[in-house]
């Protein structure tokens, strides 16, 4: 019993236990899609009817690319948040079944607990850029499809999934209970996206909304995704930096999860 | 009222399973658990019993290293709940009152997810979750989803869980809670099994009276925070009477001042309500 000692060092363990963590929700994933698919729906609709009507109307200045080809990755990065957001809900959903009790009782790290959670979320996050590659195509956007951009759109979705996931448990965190994270999560997902460059350029906006924007990790997951994705499409803060700034910031969120996620059972 | 904590133990050379040191909890005001100071030798099935809200939960949350304490510390399985948090959680099994095994995944899936939380090595990983699905009469619905298992079935398997890395001191809040006579019966007898013969430490609550006269070696009732008596079941029920029962024990027990204690209720109430 007390020979239980790890063997190897506390790194392999921290990756143990992500590995544990995502595993199993990706299990659950596999074993029931459905919610991938309705979750397709939604930025389907988002770039078929309002994408499609926009792009007609050309109230909006987007430079050399179409409106439609110009909101394709903001639809993306918007998929991916609003996925994420809902995991949350799932964190209160296993606090309130004795799921979280569990976990902490183990010896896995705090930090490796949170960290699977966000590897799931970047696996959602992956198969609704893929859906919305599909879209896309379907709807004739110049889409780019070589490797060194399909890959630099892999790992901003994988940051992006990663943040808008842990933000999230830090809310579940905080409210504690359902009813209170829900009506919190429509409250925090739409101004995100609203005051972000996902359907509209920065330049368009009153100065006081800009500089809102600026500071919404939203914009910078969007900024990367538009140099990345789109044939002509071009990145206003740069690849390097959009990447900084989502991996400061997951850091960041990180750091406040791992110490509010053990309260969640207190 | 006579009996004082830790009665036999002390005698023991070995160090206990688990040994409280003015272990405290307070919300604000309230005192949830008060200065307990409490040993409990290897080997006992110790069962810690008492009303809703007289501290049990917290007790427990407390010793498993998921709260702090506000005062006082304990030592589980030979380390500090303060000082080592990580260490104790290395050598005890939990299982929280809610049926907690994941009903999504398979019963061989949630053994999966334990042991690698509890980093069961890759090598004898195997081995041990089919020993575990077999001692706990699972291994024909081990690839079942468990939200098609029976409340039984659920409960053993969390215990296979709580199993599966060795641990030498077991937690169970309320182990049988909601369960059937039946269910009950295949629960306790597992339960005994592994005190037994596998020498495993054991601290349960319960306010099933009939459970802790089946199961426990030892026993303490708790009354706001406080340990009102500790003994084991024979010597308590004859300190009330000749033919008491645990039943009469504990109302004994557990309703020395119930005057007075109504706006103490109401306040525990209302911060557990806060706390979610």
């Amino acid at each position: 019993m007390p020979h239980n000692k790890v063997p190897f060092p506390a790194v392999g363990a921290y990756l143990g236990a992500c590995y544990a963590i995502a595993d199993v929700e990706l299990r659950k994933l596999i074993r029931d899609p459905t919610e991938l698919v309705s979750r397709a729906i939604q930025p389907l609709l988002w770039l078929l009817v309002f994408g499609q009507v926009l792009s007609r109307v050309r109230a909006i200045d987007t430079g050399q690319v179409g409106y439609l080809a110009f909101m394709t990755p903001g639809i993306l990065a918007q998929s991916v948040l609003f996925s994420a957001i809902f995991y949350g809900i799932s964190v209160i959903w296993e606090r309130d079944l004795g799921i979280v009790h569990k976990l902490l009782v183990s010896p896995a790290s705090r930090g490796s607990l949170i960290v699977g959670k966000a590897i799931s979320a970047d696996f959602r996050g992956i198969v609704q850029a893929v859906v919305i590659y599909l879209i896309a195509f379907g709807l004739g956007v110049a889409v780019r499809a070589d490797l060194p951009a399909i890959a630099g759109v892999a790992l901003v979705v994988t940051l992006g999934a990663a943040v808008f996931a842990t933000f999230s448990l830090v809310i579940a965190c905080a409210v504690k209970t359902r009813e209170r994270f829900m009506g919190i999560g429509q409250v925090l997902t739409m101004p995100l996206f609203f005051a972000s460059n996902a359907i509209y350029p920065l330049q368009l906006m009153p100065s006081w909304l800009r500089a809102i924007a600026r500071l919404n990790p939203l914009t910078y997951f969007v900024d990367a995704l538009r140099g990345l994705m789109i044939d002509g499409g071009r990145s206003v803060y740069g690849f390097a930096w959009d990447c900084i700034v989502l991996l400061g910031v997951f850091l960041v969120l990180l750091l406040i999860a791992v110490r509010a996620y053990p309260r969640l059972v207190r | 009222m006579s009996t004082a904590s830790g009665s036999r133990s002390q005698q023991d050379s070995s160090p206990p399973a688990i040994e409280m040191q003015g272990l405290t909890l307070r919300f604000g005001e309230l005192v949830a658990v008060d200065a307990l100071d409490c040993r409990i030798a290897h080997g006992e099935m110790f069962g810690l019993l008492g009303a809703n809200g007289a501290g049990k939960t917290s007790t427990i949350k407390m010793l498993t290293t998921l709260l702090p304490p506000s005062a006082g510390t304990a030592r589980v399985a030979g380390s500090d709940i303060v000082r080592d948090p990580a260490e104790v959680r290395r050598h005890i099994g939990y299982v929280p009152q809610m049926l907690s095994a994941d009903g999504a995944l398979t019963g061989y899936e949630n053994l999966l997810l334990s042991a690698r939380l509890y980093r069961v090595l890759r090598g004898v990983r195997a081995r041990r979750i089919t020993e575990a699905l077999r001692f706990m009469g699972l291994t024909d619905s081990a690839h079942r989803l468990v939200k098609t298992y029976s409340g039984g079935m659920i409960r053993r398997l969390e215990l296979a869980q709580a199993m599966l890395h060795r641990p030498s001191v077991l937690f169970l809040d309320e182990p049988t809670i909601g369960l059937d006579p039946v269910a009950r019966r295949s629960v306790w007898e597992r339960l005994v099994e592994l005190n037994r013969s596998h020498r495993v430490t054991i601290l349960l609550t319960t306010h099933d009276m009939e459970e802790a006269d089946h199961l426990c070696t030892d026993m303490a009732i708790l009354h706001a925070g406080r340990i009102a008596v500790r003994d084991k079941p024979a010597q308590l029920k004859a300190s009330i009477s000749d033919h008491a029962t645990l039943d009469e024990v504990f109302a004994h027990y557990s309703s020395v001042s119930e005057s007075g204690r109504l706006r103490d209720t109401a306040a525990a109430r209302q911060i557990a309500r806060r706390l979610g």
